[in-house]
Parts: C-alpha cells; structure tokens; sequence
C-alpha cells in the first residue's frame, strides 16, 4: 500500500531524500578520513618523531648532562635550534627564520624532503643550507645562490619541502633553514642567554622498549631539567590533536545532517498533509489508525534508506578532497580507503536522525478521523502529546550523544549540543517573531506583487520557519567565521596605528646595545622601548625544590612552569601594558639585598600556585638568587612590547648576565628592510620581527583554518539550499494552482513571476539578516568574552551576505518554481473535473 | 434593455475547438455561433461531453479556438496573446466555479481584493468589504477559506468576480458542490448583484432548474449548438 500511495509523489519524495544526502556525505566522509588518520598515525609512528627518542634542554647541555645523555646509548643525532637573520645578499633580503643545525642521521625514520631530492644528501656531506621552499620563493631565491647567516657566507642546496612529523602551518610561522652543526661555530650567532632550544635524537636497538627506559629515568630527567618524547608520546599527542581536527569536522558535519533532517520533518508535512484526505477514505474503508500510520512510516523509512545510501556513495567521493582540505594542518601523508565502520556508523545516526524527524510530522495521521471523507474540519493547532514528546525526548538524547561521543570532554559535548538547540531555538524563535511581525506590518501602498511576497511570510502553510532556520544557520556560522577572523585581526594591527611599535630588534648583546640603538636612530626610526633580558631558571618555590615538585605527582604546577627558562627583566618603571593588581610596586633596592622584592604577573602566579609574601629562589647560571612575591600584574600580551612574567627591581640585577631588546617602529616595509639589512649587516647575532610580517603570517595561518571551517560549512549551506529546494517543490503544487487561479483572474505571467520572486527575496531577505543578527550576537559574545577584544565588526559582509544569500534564494526559488507561471489558465476548468 | 437585439457584450462566431488524438482529431466543439447583448443571462445546458465547459473556457479567453472568434466587450481574443487575454479578462470578465477557487492562503478579503490588485488599484477595502457584507459575510472578512463552509467559500468567490464589476460573469456550475438549500441562497445573491451591476450572465449548469432563471438558453449536444431560445422567463420579461 505504501508503495501504491507513493506513485504520485516518488519522484518528489525523491528530491526530499536530497535534504539528508549532504549531512551523511559529510559524516561519512569525515569518518572515513578520521579512521585514515589513525591508520596513518600508527603505520607512520616513527617517522612522526624521526626518532625513537628526543631529549631536550632549553640550556646549553653541561657535562653532566652529557655524561647521562652518554648513559642512554644508541645512536645520537644533535639538534640546536633558534631564531636568527637570514639574508639573500642577491636580493638584499632578510628574514628572521628558525635555525636548526644538524648533526648526525637525524632523521632516522622518515626523510627530510628536499627539491632537488638529492640536496639532503650533499647538505651532510658538503655543508652549504636547505631553505624552506616558501622562503626561497618569498625572496625570489634559487639553489645554488649565496645566503649569509650571522658570520657565515654559504650557497642554498635545496628548498626545503617536508620535515618528518611537522605541519605545513607550522612552517609558515617559522621558516626553517638547516645548517650543518659543525657550521654552526663560523656563524657566531649562539652565545651564552641565547634563546635556543637544545635537542638529542635517539635511535635505539631494535626492540628496546623505549618507554620504559624513559620511566627508569624519569628522575633523572627531571632533576637535569630536559624535556623527553618518544615515539609513543608523539603517537598520542598527534592522535590527540588529530581526533580534535576530526572531532570538529565530525560536528559540523553533524549540524548539516541535522539541518537536513528540518528539512525531511517539512517535507514529510507537506506530504502527510497532501494525504490527510487519502488516509480519512482508508479509515472509511476499515484501515487502522496505526496501519495508516504504518503505510506512511514505510514511506518515510524507504526515503531515509535511500537518503543515507545516496550519502554514504556521495560520501565516499568526498572523502578523497578532505586530505587536500587539511594538508597544511597534517603532519604526515593520508592514504584514503573507503572506511565501512565509518560508513556504517554514519549510516546508523543518519537513518536515526532521518527517522527521528520524519515520526512528527507523521503524528497527525493519527487522528484522522473517518468524518474527514465528508467534512474536511479546519484543525487548530493541538499541543504535543506523550508520543511526541518520546520522540522529541529521543532526538534529543540522538543529538546530546552524538555530541559527546564526538568530543574530548562530556562537558564539550554538552555545551555543543546546547550551544546547537539554542541556535536552533534562536533561529525558530526569531522566524516567529518575524511571522508575527509580518502579520501586524502590512505594506499600504506597495504594489500588490510586493504585499503577496510580504503576506507569503505569515500565511497558512508559510515556509518562513524552514528557510530561515535552514538559510539563517548558513549564514550565521560563515558571517561568524569571517568577523571573528577580521576582528582578531584588526585587533593586531589596530595595535599597530599611530605611534606604536611594530617591530622588535632582540638578542642584542650588552656591548652592542649603544651601537643598535645608535643605527636605529641613523635610519629614522625612535627607540619607543626596551629592555634588559636576564634569563633564569626557578630552582624552589616555597622552599620546595623544583625537582621535588616535578617528582610528587600530586602537585598541582604543571611541568612546563618548573622547567621553562624565565626571561625575566629589570624595571623601576611599569609599561604601559602593565597594572599593579595587588601588593606593592618596588622600583629599586639596594644591590645585596636578599630576598628581592620581584612582581610577577598574575596568570604564571596562578600556574605556579604563589602568592605575594611567597619565596621563589631562582637559579641565574648556577647562583642562587632569593626573592619574594611583592606585587602581582595583569599584563597584555597584545600589545607589541617586551612583556614578563617576573620583573626584578633595579639594583640587585644590575650586574647580571643579559641580553637586550630594543623596540621601535618602521613606517614601511622598505624602512624596514632597510633597518633589518643594516642592522644584520654590523651586528649579524642581532635578530628583527616585523609585525607587520607577524600579521601577514597570521593572516595567512587564519585564512588556512578558515578555509577549512568554511570547507565544512559550505555543506550547512549546501543543506540550506536542498532543503530551501525541497520547500518550494513541496509548496509547488499549491503555487501551480494559485498561479492558473491568479491569470484566470487576469494576472499577466510578468506578475506571477514577480509574486514568486517577491517572496523569494522577502524569505531570502529575512532569512540572511536573521543569519546576520544571530552572527551579530555570536560574534559579539565571541570577542567580548573569549577573545577580549572590542567588537565593532565591519558591516560590507553583512550587506554582501544578505544581497547573497538572497539572491541565491531567488535563484533557487524561480529554478525549482520554473513553468509555475506559464500553466495555462484553462486547467483551472479541467480540475474542475 | 435586454434581448437579442440589444449591444452585443459577446459575440460568437463558428467557433470550432479540435483536439488531435492518437486515434484521430476530436471536435469537442463545432461552428457554434451566438450573441450575447449587454446585461443578458444564458444558461449553457447538455449532457456530459457535449462541449459546454469548452465553450465556456474559449468565451471567456480562457482557451483559444481552433477556428472561429470569439469578441468579448469589443475585443477580438484570437488576435490577443495569453497576457493579452489575461487583461481582458481582468478589465471585463467575473469568474464563479464549482469549487469555489479561492487562494487558500487569502483571506476572505484578501481574495475578493485580487482581481482589482492586479490592476495595481487601491483603497479598495471598502468596496470588497460591502460586497462581502451583500453576500452576507460581514463577519468573516479575516476568515481564509479552510476556515469556512462551502457555502460561504462559493459567496466569497461571487464577491470576488463581481469586485471588478465586470460586463460579463461566467459561472461553472456555482451549485455543484452545495445542497440545496445553501445553493439556492447562492443563486439568490448571483442573480441579485447581476441585476444590480447590469452584468451579462453565462451559466453552465446541468440543473434545469436553475437554467429557467436565465432569460436565454443554449442547448449543445455533441458539440453542435442545437437550440438557443428564451426559457420560460425571457419570454415573461419579454412580455412585460
């Protein structure tokens, strides 16, 4: 029966399946390729290291840390990295970069990937450099042309492609340049206090377990300060941050699925309501209340059968794109299979999903009555009954699952799932206040083609609540995406306006500080601020060793607060970026005087667990120094100038070992190539950030994940639209009849076609500007409670996402509605039958 | 003045409608002609198939004749495209149908409003709300049509096709779907604004009855015209 009842509608029933098509491709595409990276990730452990072990100081290794590094055996590669100039002598370019000098066959698994192929093996053997590819690129460099790195003058082998275990995006915020350790010396860049990072790489014997040698020496690595990672640790931080990436897509694939099952519930209306006539004359003829139900539930199963069958098949095919999609965020190759777990897992939540929303708008068929045959009774609106309320109780049970499942916290997936109702109920509570709104404006004196399109908002059997909850959701997450990205942004170079600083001159030595500021000064340029770097370790905090801290796994202070290198400063001075929040500021004490009187900035005071009053005892190249917590600071980081965690008074300092930072600012990037090139030139170990570089870059890394959260969204768009195509084929039978009706009574099709098109642009319209104010709000909230930043967003997207998105409603409209004004009018007699 | 002799409203000549089919061409209708003065009322009657509803449709400008003209209000309607008819229709013709067509998502008001909106008029409330209150539905103007009975659905539909007091009303059956009792109401208020606006009534009916209320009769059968005369209340009239 069910089948026979479908003949006159398969064909759009058909088309309702679309709605679901796109959310299952995106769930199992998604699925597949999160199966596909963990694959990845345990087929390519070792290559995600390049070794079995690293172990790494942010000091330059002493004897004892040699003689235990000794101990561990194996074969060692060395690594020292840290930031420098570069410079392309032909082009006159510089650019800070990240120098890592290599010694040894790092890496032991996986391959350094270098064009031309064969450069890595020269770069071992003959010396010279490997440049990051993009580098290269950036200041028109070819293999073979010189670059000078501090002291020392070498030739490019080859561009640098891909390190084993790192990320496109991280290459970006830091190009890399190899050199040969032994080279390192002829640069004359590292020095003691330089900010480098000192790394050991170990291959082990072949089925040593490396765990647990790193467990037998846990003590040890911690009293010598030196951070460890195995292959195992890589393996479960990667996978980690892996199952994030595919966690988030997951979800948004979700909320296109779930859009999509709106738009099945309001097909299945239609329907239903199309067939309430039909199931009276069965009820007439002796069919069951739940066998009429039946016969329609078959209908709704076979089209969430075929929905997710046509998704999965979709979904398989996209699946091959998301690899391409993520590249710059995954460190390592991803070889897609089709994945049936996946398939079968994304079958299931659609089909639920599908089935969850097609049972409530099936519920009227219930109380058909028989009477129905004679008398067609207009139904006011009823409220929920238990069955209803199970079946709304359980999707929302599908819904909160579903999210947890796919988070790494209960408590995220909670918050997505409530985070989703309320901009579900956000969306639907405004599209009834619209609707309503719509009733009580009316538009006296507006043509009567413009008056209908308005009317069509509020009229019975109006689709106002779909298309606003379908388009509206598009257009908030991709109007939220874009200000949020430009708010950050303009955030930075808002701080960039005026007379700020822009860029930073660091590394500078003692001797060489007058002649820097000198140089600055020659090209033009003021000395807005700087500051006298002393660099230190905490050796207790309270009185309890940081050994013992690290060791007692009850405490509360993470590792990373204990070990770090503190670069600390002395000032008699706040910044301005700086404000006492409590205690004292204590500008300067007599040399000598124990303990020091320090002020440390809130955050790292929270991590460390201290207080004012509390003792910190610091470890300044092997000379304990003693001080107290005298006031703390809140800090803000945005501001482009030296900022500290700890700031010393003056005095007891003055003495100390020290490197300076001198910060100014550059009115273009000619000045500032300008003053970068000299200032290399005379002192080669000093290193420049411009920020109006910092800014590019991060532009650049924003724009990628923007690219990718876009790429996700696009299928809540592409759901939108189905389910806006879905709701006009829906209504199309009705719009039929009222256009013969309306050129029987004398409507030109000119005038049709512009009642279509007027409500098209009134649901478009309403639709993106609810998107628009819902973004608004969630942009808003975003910067002013998790970014901190003010919220004054620019209004040309807005206006580009309404004219958009309406006219992409009208598209959709006047495409799916074609031929609806041109049925001749004399049909209207033969329906008269 | 009523009669045959009056100013013809519309005026039919050897009008032939032709359907081609698979098993030959079918004349639905052949070489009917007729006139109709200002302000008349026919009754179109036969049998099941005998062309009445295609006559009515090609009158109105609803269809376009194979061969013959059809002038309605002056205008030739085989020398007007469709949005040409459309015009004429709008300007000249009321529609009342035995299902009542009304815009389910108008209201009472809205509906009876859409023929002068077309025409891009306004302040027309006020009309459309006198004509609803002559049918008798004063208190149901918000009302839409799934809120009302058949009866006031089909007086609704008689608002609307008298709203742009047009010179001829074509009616399809208006009884067709209504007892008895409501039906006769609905011919009262039909005859009742005919007579008031001076509108040429042309009636398809299979109900006798109600053809007698016409003064004019059209008899077709297999397509051809086979009587036009006065019924029993022209010739009264035409006594008077």
């Amino acid at each position: 029966m069910a089948w026979r009842d479908s003949r006159a509608s398969r064909r759009r029933l058909l088309l309702f399946t679309s709605c679901i098509v796109v959310g299952i491709a995106a769930l199992v595409a998604v699925g597949s390729f999160g199966r596909a990276l963990e694959a990845a990730i345990a087929q390519q452990a070792k290559a995600l290291l390049g070794a079995d072990l690293s172990i790494g100081s942010r000091v330059r290794f002493t004897q004892e840390h040699e003689a235990f590094l000794a101990s561990l055996g194996g074969e060692q590669a060395r690594e020292i990295t840290f930031s420098s100039m570069i410079v392309f002598p032909r082009s006159g370019g510089t650019r800070l970069i990240q120098l890592r000098a290599l010694e040894g066959g790092f890496p032991f698994y996986g391959k350094i990937e270098t064009e031309p192929p064969e450069s890595e093996g020269r770069f071992r053997n003959e010396g010279g450099v490997l440049v990051e590819e993009s580098l290269l690129l950036q200041f028109g460099a070819v293999v073979g042309d010189e670059v000078r790195i501090g002291n020392l003058t070498t030739r490019i082998l080859g561009a640098l492609r891909k390190v084993p275990g790192e990320t496109v995006a991280f290459a970006t915020i830091a190009p890399r340049v190899y050199l040969r350790l032994s080279d390192l010396g002829a640069t004359g860049l590292l020095r003691e206090g330089s900010l480098a990072r000192y790394r050991v790489l170990f291959r082990m014997p072949t089925g040593m377990d490396v765990t647990a040698l790193v467990a037998a020496n846990q003590a040890r690595l911690d009293t010598l300060r030196l951070s460890v990672a195995t292959v195992a640790q890589r393996q479960e931080d990667l996978g980690q941050s892996m199952r994030n990436l595919y966690q988030f897509l997951n979800l948004v694939g979700f909320v296109a699925l779930l859009l999509g099952g709106v738009g099945i519930a309001s097909a299945i209306q239609v329907h239903v309501k199309q067939k309430l006539p039909t199931v009276a004359v069965l009820r007439c003829l002796g069919c069951g209340v739940w066998e009429a139900f039946g016969i329609y539930l078959v209908q709704s199963v076979a089209l969430g059968t075929l929905g997710v069958g046509l998704g999965a098949l979709a979904g398989v095919g996209i699946q091959y794109a998301l690899p391409r999609v993520v590249a710059d965020f995954v460190p390592f190759e991803v070889t897609m299979t089709v994945s049936w777990g996946a398939v079968v897992e994304a079958a299931i939540v659609g089909f639920g999903i599908c089935l969850a929303f097609a049972l409530l708008p099936l519920m009227p068929i219930r109380r058909v009555a028989p009477l129905q045959v004679l008398r067609v009774a207009f139904e006011p609106r009823r409220r929920l009954d238990g069955f209803q309320w199970s079946v709304l109780t359980a999707l929302g049970v599908v819904v909160v699952a579903f999210a947890v499942g796919h988070t790494a916290r209960w408590q995220e997936g909670l918050g997505f799932a409530g985070g989703l109702m309320a901009a579900f109920g956000a969306l639907a509570l405004v599209s009834r206040g619209v609707i309503l709104a719509a009733r009580k404006v009316r538009l006296t004196g507006w043509p009567f083609v413009i008056r209908q399109g308005w009317a069509s908002v509020h009229r019975p059997n109006n689709r106002t609540l779909l298309l606003v909850v379908s388009l509206g959701l598009g257009t908030f997450l991709l109007l939220t995406l874009q200000w949020t990205q430009t708010l950050l942004l303009r955030q930075l170079i808002s701080g960039q306006e005026g007379n700020r600083a822009n860029a930073i001159l660091f590394d500078i030595q003692p001797d060489q500080r007058d002649g820097v500021a000198s140089l600055v000064r020659e090209n033009g340029m003021p000395i807005l601020d700087e500051a006298r770097i002393v660099s230190m370790r905490l050796k207790s905090i309270r009185g309890r060793p940081v050994e013992e801290l690290l060791a007692d796994k009850s405490a509360k202070t993470p590792g990373w607060a204990l070990r770090r290198e503190f670069r600390t400063t002395v000032s008699e001075t706040l910044r301005e970026s700086e404000k006492v929040t409590a205690g004292t500021w204590i500008p300067r004490v007599e040399a000598g005087v124990e303990p020091v009187p320090v002020s440390v900035e809130e955050g790292i005071a929270k991590e460390l667990g201290v207080g004012l009053g509390d003792e910190l005892i610091w470890d300044l190249q092997g000379v304990p120094i003693r001080s107290t917590v005298a006031s703390l600071r809140e800090v803000d980081w945005r501001r482009v100038q030296p900022n500290f965690f700890v700031v010393f008074p003056a005095g007891p300092m003055d003495d100390a070992p020290a490197f300076h930072v001198l910060v100014t600012r550059v009115e273009s990037a000619e000045d500032s190539a300008r003053l970068q090139r000299t200032v290399v030139e005379r002192y080669p170990n000093v290193s420049a950030i411009d920020i109006t570089l910092v800014l590019r870059t991060l532009d650049q890394i924003l724009g990628k994940i923007a690219f990718v959260i876009r790429f996700m969204a696009m299928f809540t768009v592409a759901t939108g639209l189905l389910v806006l195509v879905s709701a006009v084929l829906s209504g199309r039978w009705q719009r039929v009849r009222e256009s013969i009706l309306l050129r029987v009574l004398g409507a030109t099709r000119q005038q049709v076609l512009w009642i279509l098109l007027s409500e098209y642009a009134v649901l478009g319209l309403l639709a993106a500007t609810t998107g628009v104010v819902l973004a608004l709000a969630g942009s808003a909230a975003l910067a002013v409670w998790v970014f901190h930043v003010t919220f004054a967003p620019p209004l040309a997207p807005a206006g580009w996402a309404i004219l958009g998105v309406t006219a992409l409603t009208v598209g959709t409209g006047l495409v799916a509605s074609r031929g609806v004004a041109t049925h001749p009018p004399l049909e209207i007699l033969r329906s008269e039958g | 003045m009523r009669g045959h002799d009056g100013q013809a409203i519309l005026e039919v000549n050897q009008l032939t409608k032709t359907y081609p089919g698979s098993a030959g061409s079918l004349d639905v209708l052949r070489e009917v002609s007729f006139r109709l003065p200002a302000g008349e009322t026919l009754a179109i009657v036969g049998p099941s198939g005998s062309g009445k509803t295609t006559l009515l449709g090609l009158c109105a400008g609803l269809d376009a004749p194979s061969h013959g003209t059809v002038i309605l209000a002056g205008e030739n309607l085989g020398a007007l495209d469709e949005d040409g008819r459309a015009r004429v229709r709008n300007q000249h013709v009321g529609f009342v149908f035995q299902s009542f067509q009304l815009i389910p998502t108008l209201t009472a008001m809205e509906n009876v409003m859409v023929p002068l909106e077309l025409r891009g008029e306004r302040g027309i409330e006020p009309e459309a709300t006198r004509l609803l209150k002559e049918v008798g539905l004063g208190e149901r103007l918000g009302h839409y049509p799934a809120q009302l009975s058949g009866g006031e659905q089909q007086r609704v539909a008689i608002a609307r096709a008298f709203i742009n007091r047009p010179k001829v009303l074509f009616a399809d059956e208006p009884t067709g779907n209504l007892d008895t009792e409501t039906g006769a109401k609905v011919v009262e208020s039909l005859f009742r604004m005919n007579e008031a606006m001076g509108t040429a009534l042309v009636l398809v009916t299979h109900d006798l009855e109600l053809a007698k209320r016409a003064r004019r009769l059209i008899r077709l059968r297999g397509g051809w015209l086979v009587e036009d005369s006065m019924t029993g209340q022209g010739e009264k009239e035409g006594a008077a």
